[in-house]
């Protein structure tokens, strides 16, 4: 295994098991289906960078940074980060990633602070300098100074997720998960949290996985896209690469040869 | 499981107080709804009081009222404080994934043991925090005399029986885990076993067969029947070491036990994808 190396899967897949009811069948019969999230996938991630994956919903993005997370075990194949498997050796990943999700993971009720101090007992990081640094890091994010005491409740949609990103940072992950951290905000909280992970990447040296469906942001912040469709690999290289290969103006049009389909429209049918 | 090294051992404990502390702001953020749950308890035990005060009126002589009335409320308030503990630990896990944070606190880089052990803590602090609290307002109102009671060896008794409890808790937790829609209601259902088996308000020799050989298995029928016999009886420490012995046994049975199912369901969440956030 390359040392360089963060990220690498080997035939890697995924799917989930429902129960279904037919449309005629008798009430207590269900039969047993399988929705298949990711197909058998190789995969290496360099340290270092930024790398965009991205696709439409239940395209198998998630499912990809849940398996990475070790929060998904792979039915097939093994996945792993900085040489680590993320099943067998599951709590030493751990030391390694952390995940701003879509939907920011906050205990709403209490405050951000409190927030904060039980991410950094979890982590090993609750010194006596910790209040300091986090207050440090909210004033980069531009909060108001007393958002630090204020119920995660009473913040915007856009101040969580900056929130989110703060306490991802203040555990010095050397892989971060970053599942739609834009995904619900507004236009012009979506440009700062796209501006502020332009800066901790400029300053700290984390390898980055960001999913997202947005392709321009995509194409604005990845050093490499990996497109994905239902579980599959559709196309892999840098933005411009990608425009060059398929000769397309942007990574919109590039989805639209190569699945059919417009991720946009795709959206508005998933909603 | 690997040796832990000084800082690392730092490290779970301050996870553990972080989990404690999580609980307790917690508790502190929605202390209306605690207010309502401890006059829940309170009306609960007071009830119970009442019910031996009602057979009190049937005849029966001066002292098997009293006695009768001590065995109810010794049973009721145990019962509050047992279930409080039991309610307080499955409902963390159902807390979480309702609040969106369980995946965040399933991919800390925290041992499962120090999770639940951080859990079990505060809810068994803060289960006989709010028992005292009751206990204080029903001894003027029944005018309990518990001059021949042994406090000492009682306390002995309900700490010994925080052992087996806190695998009694972690086994509560797997429930929610299992099944994200009625995980809660999977608790309740164990819970209301665990009161019919376990001689809360009558001996275990009322029950039928199958019902006697679960009670003699669970570690609520001992410290029930320990701190039974401190209270009512007076005996002493030295006399309940039989108990507190085996209530430590159960408890070096329970948790590595429970420990293994839990881990068996988290690995089946993850496998199923069950630990994503629903509703």
């Amino acid at each position: 295994m390359n040392e360089k190396t963060a990220v690498s899967l080997s035939g890697v897949a995924k799917g989930f098991r429902t129960w279904k009811r037919g449309p005629n069948g008798a009430w207590w019969r269900r039969r047993r289906d399988l929705k298949v999230a990711l197909e058998p996938l190789d995969l290496n991630v360099p340290a270092g960078g930024v790398t965009g994956i991205i696709g439409p919903n239940g395209s198998g993005k998630s499912t990809l940074i849940r398996i990475l997370g070790t929060l998904l075990t792979p039915d097939s194949g093994s996945a792993s980060v900085f040489g680590l498997d993320v099943v067998a050796q599951a709590p030493s990943v751990r030391r390694h990633i952390n995940r701003v999700s879509v939907e920011a993971s906050f205990f709403k009720e209490l405050s951000c602070w409190e927030n904060m101090l039980y991410a950094a007992r979890l982590y090993g990081s609750a010194d006596a300098g910790a209040r300091r640094r986090v207050e440090q890091l909210m004033e980069r994010l531009g909060l108001p100074g007393d958002t630090l005491d204020r119920p995660m409740k009473q913040l915007s949609r856009g101040q969580q997720q900056k929130v989110a990103i703060a306490r991802s940072f203040m555990t010095t992950p050397s892989l971060l998960l970053l599942d739609e951290p834009t995904t619900g905000l507004d236009p012009r909280s979506k440009r700062e949290v796209q501006e502020l992970l332009r800066s901790l990447r400029r300053e700290r040296e984390v390898t980055v996985l960001l999913c997202t469906h947005d392709l321009d942001e995509a194409a604005a912040l990845s050093d490499r896209v990996i497109m994905l469709d239902h579980g599959k690999v559709l196309a892999d290289g840098t933005p411009a690469e990608l425009c060059e290969r398929y000769g397309q103006p942007d990574l919109e049009e590039v989805f639209m040869q190569l699945s059919g389909r417009s991720l946009a429209e795709d959206e508005e049918e998933s909603e | 499981m690997t040796r832990l090294e000084l800082p690392a051992l730092r490290h779970e404990a301050d996870a553990l107080w972080g989990f404690a502390e999580r609980q307790f702001n917690l508790v502190k953020r929605y202390w209306a709804w605690e207010v309502l749950w401890l006059f829940y308890s309170l009306v609960s035990v007071l009830s119970i009081g009442y019910l031996a005060s009602g057979l009190g009126l049937a005849g029966f002589s001066a002292r098997d009222f009293h006695r009768t009335q001590l065995y109810l409320l010794v049973g009721s308030l145990l019962w509050s404080y047992l279930s409080s503990v039991f309610t307080d630990v499955s409902f963390a896990i159902s807390w979480e994934r309702w609040e969106g944070t369980i995946e965040y606190t399933f991919m800390a880089p925290v041992r499962r043991l120090t999770h639940l052990l951080g859990i079990c803590l505060f809810a068994i602090v803060y289960g006989l925090l709010r028992s005292a609290i009751v206990l204080a307002i029903a001894i003027p109102l029944f005018q309990l005399d518990l001059s021949r009671s042994d406090l000492l060896a009682a306390s002995a008794v309900l700490a010994a029986a925080t052992v087996p409890l806190v695998g009694i808790g972690i086994l509560a937790a797997v429930l929610p885990l299992l099944s994200p829609e009625k995980g809660d209601q999977m608790a309740m259902a164990v819970q209301g076993f665990l009161l019919l088996v376990s001689g809360v308000y009558y001996p275990l020799s009322v029950l039928p067969a199958p019902f006697q050989v679960a009670g003699r298995l669970s570690p609520l029928t001992y410290t029930l029947s320990g701190i039974r016999d401190c209270l009512l009886d007076g005996r002493h420490l030295g006399d309940e070491m039989p108990i507190i012995a085996l209530l430590l046994v159960m408890g070096a049975i329970l948790i590595p036990g429970g420990l293994v199912v839990f881990g068996w369901a988290e690995g089946r969440a993850k496998q199923l994808g069950l630990l994503k956030r629903s509703g």
